[in-house]
This record gives structure tokens, C-alpha cells and sequence, in this order.
């Protein structure tokens, strides 16, 4: 919510700044940002819906989010002719931290009709053990085992069991291993997202990218956390499951612009 | 020729704008770098060194002898390495720590290692400093640690016979305060880096883990038994600790509250900083109140310990059995793989012990 008001209040303060300049001024280019937000079925969740047992998913279970941190790579946006501008190689987003959710592209943007693109998780190219310093250093890191490289998503709370007992859940995701150990085999589980088109305009647009958490328990596949809580990194079936159900869970949300006249 | 006359007038000209007063003494100090080990090189961002204090020589110095005097307590019988000690992993084997006039404190003491590459500016069991600077003041002045105050600190710096050369060196003032003996307090404590124990040197193909420990690492790893990693850091992270907070389910219910008390958030009672497990065959006993005198009471914690509370950390399993219940042999393993972590260079390294010449 306090994000929402910074954005507002940010877009009204550029919208103050306006000239009234009359003569033809040469074409604005816009400053793009993207806001990576969440929600549970409508219902926004930043830190603060963190930790009360108040979402109940598709398969019945009442639920908490009690840490939420996700990777996207390979932001781009392409315009109409097909030039693609790479705002960003990848972003954590932590959401409890409120870190990585704003992410600002290097490059300014000619008015006009773009579309976005980027992956859940890192792509198997991208997806080399140990090369990102600050993803180590946010112990983001997949053990060797498991074929190293990093998680994807690691969403974690507190579900109601089917005995009526409060119970942690561990929903993590990777690139998917089969046989962990020595040669694990691996299916790159990552998920290519392209949200559509939008229109840049102004001297600044934020677009919002919308993760719907209830889609990860949802489609196709109906979630039953009873059954599948935990341990699920070295789960093969339950990795192959997430990256099914997890398709439809990015959304293009709001993009707000700033228009100078 | 010319170049060189209009040179030296302008060297004159800036000469002339400098600052009249004492302070500038003109001394300009060392710089010194951080002794970063190669595996850290490899694989995490460099130590975090703030603008406005540069490390040096002179500075490191000055701070080594301040964390060797005791004349920074109130009665002159205690200074940091009292409950800090270089042979325990420069912390404390006593359960709590035990300030002037023997008043305990209220939590273990905790090990300086590495703190230079604490990229989220957290320090303490709860967070509650944010850079070393502003840590320090807090056992010097506090009535449970030294319960000294920085007037007296600086009145004794002054009537010393080398601390006044010493801080004019390192800072260039004469007038010591609470700013310079944080300072130079903080560069002493960031250069104590450790990344030379056994399992670093089996990373670099410089050694080579006993069975035994090769099965605590993977136990270590393996989300279905140990599941230490998602916390504690892993051959790709190698400070061994997350640095950030957790209930790793000790407690139902909480006399030190921990990351809750200072922030007043109810969601982080109980939380408490994750701590590097590296050099843990000094640093006993364990956890924030020191309730664990080896590691085998820390293992069976985990493995049949653990207890229910509302801001329990959604990674420990299996909370409603106590933990996973790893078999006899994990256990030994995991012991064994842990005290790979341990550096005896980093206990036993000059650069960190007493000097014998202020
Ligand atoms: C009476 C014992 C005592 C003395 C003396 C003492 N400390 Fe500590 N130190 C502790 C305890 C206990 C903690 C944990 C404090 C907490 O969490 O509230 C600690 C924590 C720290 C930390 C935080 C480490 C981390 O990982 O976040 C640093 C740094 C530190 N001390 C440095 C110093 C310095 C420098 C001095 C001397 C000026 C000093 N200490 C004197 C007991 C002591
Ligand atoms: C959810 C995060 C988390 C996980 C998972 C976790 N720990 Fe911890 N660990 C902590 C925290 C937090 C503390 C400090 C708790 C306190 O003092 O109240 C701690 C303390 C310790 C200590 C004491 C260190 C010291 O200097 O006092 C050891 C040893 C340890 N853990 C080992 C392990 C092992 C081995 C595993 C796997 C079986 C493990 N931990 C799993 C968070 C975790």
C-alpha cells in the first residue's frame, strides 16, 4: 500500500513539474520502471498481509504467506519494430524485505506501443551455480546435488493440515532434478512470460507485473497442500506440477503514466 | 618552465585555502585493504567499507590496542577481548557475558568474524546497530559491559602517553570523541576476516573431506534431512549465515524477544540473526543465550528439539514430532562436517592478537 501512495505521489509530483511551454518541444521520452506486486485472488499482499492465516486456495486449505522472494530474468521490452531494450538480466524480489520490487530500465523509452517479456526463474543458460555474487550472498543458491543454480520462488508459510494442525509449508521452486546426487538429471522448469502489450507514454510509466499466488495452487492442477508442503525441491513431479500451474500466474497489472501537455 | 612556475603558484594559492586550524595536522594515514580470501573473491560482493571511514594502517592499529585495553571499562577491568576472546573464536565461552563489577548480561557473546561482509547492516542477535561504528558505543557504555562514558574515555586517551600520536595519525585531530574511538574500534574489527578452514581448502582442491564430513554436507544440503542451507549459507555462500532473522523454534514462549523487542513487531518475536557457523569448535556454547554446550545438544535440537510458536520460521519441518529425526549417523556427520568450518589461522593469526608495544 505505501508503495501504491510512493508511486501516486511520485507521478503527481511529475505531473506538477509540467511547462507550459507552447512551442513544439522535441518528443519526451519516458522513464520505465516496473512494479513487481502480489496478490492473493484481488486481494494485494505486500509485507504487511504477511503471516495471518487469512487466504484459503483452491483445494480448501487456509493459509499464510510468511516469506515470499522470487526471481525474474531477462526483462525486456520490444518495440514495434521488433528492437528489443533488456531492462534488466534478473531481479530477487523479496517481498518482505521490499526489495527488488521497483525495478527501474537503464534506458529512457520513445513513446508507443511496446510488449513485455521476461522468465520466472532463470533460464538454464542463465542458470549457472555460483556466478551471481549478491544471489549467493541471499544464500539463493540450489546445493549441487540438486544441480546447483538458483531458485526460482521461495514461498513459505503456515497452512492449516487436514488434523486441524498449524503446519509450515516450503512451496520452493527450481529447475526441476531427477535422481539428486552425484549426476542429477535436470529439466530447466523456468518459466517464459510474455505479458502482452502496452502502450509508454509521458515523461514516466510504471507497469505493473501482477504475481496471482492463487494460480500456483490452482491451474491446471489442484494444489493439495496436505500432500505436498515440503521437501519439494528434490521432488521431480512436484517441480514439473509448479511450472504447470505456474503459466497463468504473471499478469500485466496497472501502467500508469504521466502524460506532459 | 612557465608550466612549472603557474604550477607551483597554484600548489601555493591551495596551500593557502587550507583550513587554519589544528586539526590539520597533516598526517595522511595508510591505506590499508581488507584480506579477502580468493573463495570470497569468487563468490561474494566485496566487504562493505563506509565512506567516512576509509581503513589504514594507523587506524587498524589504533583500533586492535583500544579492543586490547581495559582502561575503556569503568573500573579498568575489562575490555572487548574479555568477552571476545581470540582463543574462543573472539567470543565468550561463559553462557552469558559478564559486564563490570560482574554484572551478567543477558545474552551470549557473539563471534567477530567476517563482519565486514554483512551486506544488510544487522548487527547483534536482534539487528539493533545498524554499522559497526554504532555498535561499539553500545558495550562501552553500557552497565551490564564496560559502563564507562566517552568523557572519560577521552580524558584517559589524552593524559596516555602514545594514544594522542596514535589518534592524530590515524584521523588527523588532537581532539579525540566518541567519533574517532568507534572509528578506529570498527577498522580493527573488519579486518578479522576467516576463509582458511578445511572445507575452504577442499573447495580450492587443497584438501580432502573424510567420508564422514562429506555426509554431513549432504546432509547439510538435503532438504528431506539437515536443510541447514536454506540459513546458513553453503559452499556458495561462504560466510555460512544468511544474516537475517529467524525463530529456529527454541522457545513456546519468550523472555528475550529478540528482533521483536526492537522493533516491536509481534511477527518477530523470538527472531534472532543467524550466526556464521564457521568456527564453532571455539565459539561453545550455542544460541543467543548460550543454552547448548555442543554441538550435539545444537544437532539434536534440530533433529528432535524443535517447538511450536506462532512466529516459528516456516522452514523447520516437522515441528509437531520435534524435527525430522535424523539417524545416529547424520547426526555425527553433520557434527563433523561443521567443525570443517573451523580456521585455526583465524584464531591463531597475529594481525588479531594483543601486541606487546602500544
Ligand atoms: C561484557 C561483555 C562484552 C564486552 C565487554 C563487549 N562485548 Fe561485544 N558483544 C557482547 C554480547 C553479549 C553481544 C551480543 C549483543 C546483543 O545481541 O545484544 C556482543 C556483540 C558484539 C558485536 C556484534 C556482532 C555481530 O555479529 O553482529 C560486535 C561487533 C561487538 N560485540 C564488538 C565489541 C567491541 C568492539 C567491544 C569493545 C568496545 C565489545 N564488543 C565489548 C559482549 C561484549
Ligand atoms: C530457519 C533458519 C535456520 C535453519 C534452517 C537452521 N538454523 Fe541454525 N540457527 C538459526 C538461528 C536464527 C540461530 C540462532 C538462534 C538463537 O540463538 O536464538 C541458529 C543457531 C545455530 C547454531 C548456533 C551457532 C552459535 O554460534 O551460537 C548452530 C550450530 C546451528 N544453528 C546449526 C544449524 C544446523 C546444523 C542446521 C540444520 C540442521 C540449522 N542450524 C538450521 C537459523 C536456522
Amino acid at each position: 500500500m505505501k508503495k501504491i501512495a510512493l508511486l501516486f505521489i511520485a507521478l503527481v509530483s511529475f505531473l506538477a513539474c509540467d511547462n507550459d511551454d507552447e512551442t513544439a518541444t522535441p518528443v519526451v521520452e519516458s522513464v520505465v520502471s516496473i512494479s513487481f506486486t502480489q496478490s492473493f485472488d484481488g486481494s494485494p499482499i505486500t509485507a504487511n498481509e504477511f503471516n495471518a492465516i487469512s487466504y484459503t486456495n483452491e483445494n480448501g486449505e487456509q493459509l499464510s504467506i510468511s516469506r515470499l522472494r522470487y526471481l525474474m530474468s531477462d526483462i525486456v521490452l520490444t518495440d514495434a519494430n521488433g528492437t528489443e531494450a533488456v531492462i534488466g538480466d534478473y531481479s530477487l524480489v523479496d517481498v518482505g524485505e521490499n526489495s527488488g520490487v521497483l525495478l527501474e530500465a537503464p534506458m529512457t523509452f520513445e513513446p508507443g506501443e511496446y510488449t513485455l517479456s521476461m522468465r520466472f526463474g532463470f533460464s538454464d543458460a542463465d542458470n549457472t551455480n555460483a556466478a551471481y555474487p549478491d544471489l549467493n550472498a541471499a544464500s539463493w543458491g540450489v546445493p549441487a546435488p540438486l544441480g546447483g543454480g538458483y531458485h526460482y520462488m521461495q514461498m513459505e508459510g503456515m497452512y492449516i493440515n487436514s488434523e486441524d494442525v498449524n503446519t509450515n509449508y516450503q512451496y520452493h521452486t527450481i529447475r526441476a532434478a531427477e535422481n539428486p546426487g552425484e549426476a542429477p538429471t535436470l529439466t530447466d522448469t523456468s518459466i517464459a512470460i510474455n505479458l502482452g502489450t502496452l502502450t509508454i507514454e509521458g515523461s514516466v510509466t510504471i507497469i505493473e507485473v501482477n504475481m496471482n499466488i492463487e494460480e500456483w495452487y490452482k491451474n491446471p492442477i489442484v494444489w493439495d497442500l496436505n500432500e505436498l508442503y515440503t521437501m519439494l525441491m528434490p521432488n521431480y513431479e512436484a517441480q514439473i506440477m509448479m511450472n504447470q500451474n505456474g503459466q497463468n500466474v504473471f499478469n500485466l497489472g496497472l501502467v500508469n503514466s504521466a502524460i506532459d501537455n | 618552465m612557465n608550466k612549472i612556475i603557474l604550477t607551483s603558484l597554484i600548489l601555493l594559492l591551495l596551500a593557502s585555502c587550507g583550513k587554519d586550524n589544528d586539526d590539520a595536522l597533516g598526517y595522511i594515514p595508510t591505506p590499508a585493504e581488507i584480506a579477502t580470501p580468493l573463495l570470497f573473491q569468487q563468490l561474494i560482493p566485496e566487504a562493505v567499507i563506509p565512506e567516512d571511514n576509509p581503513q589504514t594502517e594507523e587506524g587498524i592499529a589504533l583500533g586492535k590496542r583500544l579492543f586490547y585495553d581495559k582502561r575503556l571499562s569503568l573500573d579498568n577491568s575489562i575490555s572487548c577481548a574479555s568477552c571476545h576472546r581470540p582463543q574462543e573464536g573472539f567470543s565468550d565461552s561463559r553462557t552469558v557475558s559478564i559486564g563490570v563489577d560482574g554484572a551478567p548480561g543477558t545474552r551470549n557473546s557473539m563471534p567477530l568474524v567476517n563482519l565486514a561482509f554483512n551486506y544488510f547492516g544487522n548487527f547483534n542477535w536482534d539487528g539493533s546497530a545498524a554499522t559497526l561504528e554504532e555498535q561499539h558505543e553500545t558495550p562501552i557504555t553500557s552497565p551490564i559491559e564496560m559502563h564507562s562514558t566517552f568523557a572519560d574515555i577521552t580524558a584517559m586517551v589524552e593524559a596516555d602517553a602514545n594514544y594522542p600520536l596514535q589518534f592524530e595519525q590515524a584521523f588527523n585531530v588532537t581532539n579525540v570523541t566518541k567519533t574517532e574511538v568507534t572509528k578506529a574500534l570498527a577498522q580493527f574489527v573488519r579486518t578479522m576476516v576467516s576463509g582458511d578452514s578445511k572445507f575452504d581448502r577442499h573447495l580450492l582442491g587443497e584438501a580432502t573431506l573424510t567420508p564422514q564430513e562429506q555426509n554431513g554436507l549432504d546432509v547439510f544440503l538435503d532438504e528431506t534431512r539437515g536443510d541447514c542451507f536454506h540459513c546458513h549459507g553453503s559452499p556458495t555462500n561462504p560466510l555460512w549465515t544468511d544474516n537475517i532473522f529467524h525463530n529456529n523454534g527454541l522457545d513456546t514462549t519468550f523472555d528475550d524477544r529478540g528482533r521483536g523487542d526492537f522493533t516491536g513487531d509481534p511477527n518477530q518475536f523470538g527472531q534472532f540473526k543467524s550466526p556464521s557457523l564457521r568456527n564453532l569448535a571455539y565459539t561453545a556454547p550455542y544460541m543467543h543465550d548460550g543454552r547448548f554446550a555442543t554441538l550435539e545438544e545444537v544437532v539434536n535440537h534440530y533433529s528432535e528439539g524443535l517447538v511450536y510458536s506462532d512466529t516459528i520460521d516456516p522452514l523447520m519441518k516437522a515441528v509437531d514430532v520435534g524435527g525430522v529425526a535424523l539417524s545416529e549417523t547424520d547426526k555425527a556427520d553433520l557434527v563433523a562436517f561443521l567443525l570443517s568450518l573451523s580456521d585455526p589461522s583465524f584464531i591463531n593469526n597475529p594481525a588479531f592478537l594483543p601486541s606487546n608495544n602500544p
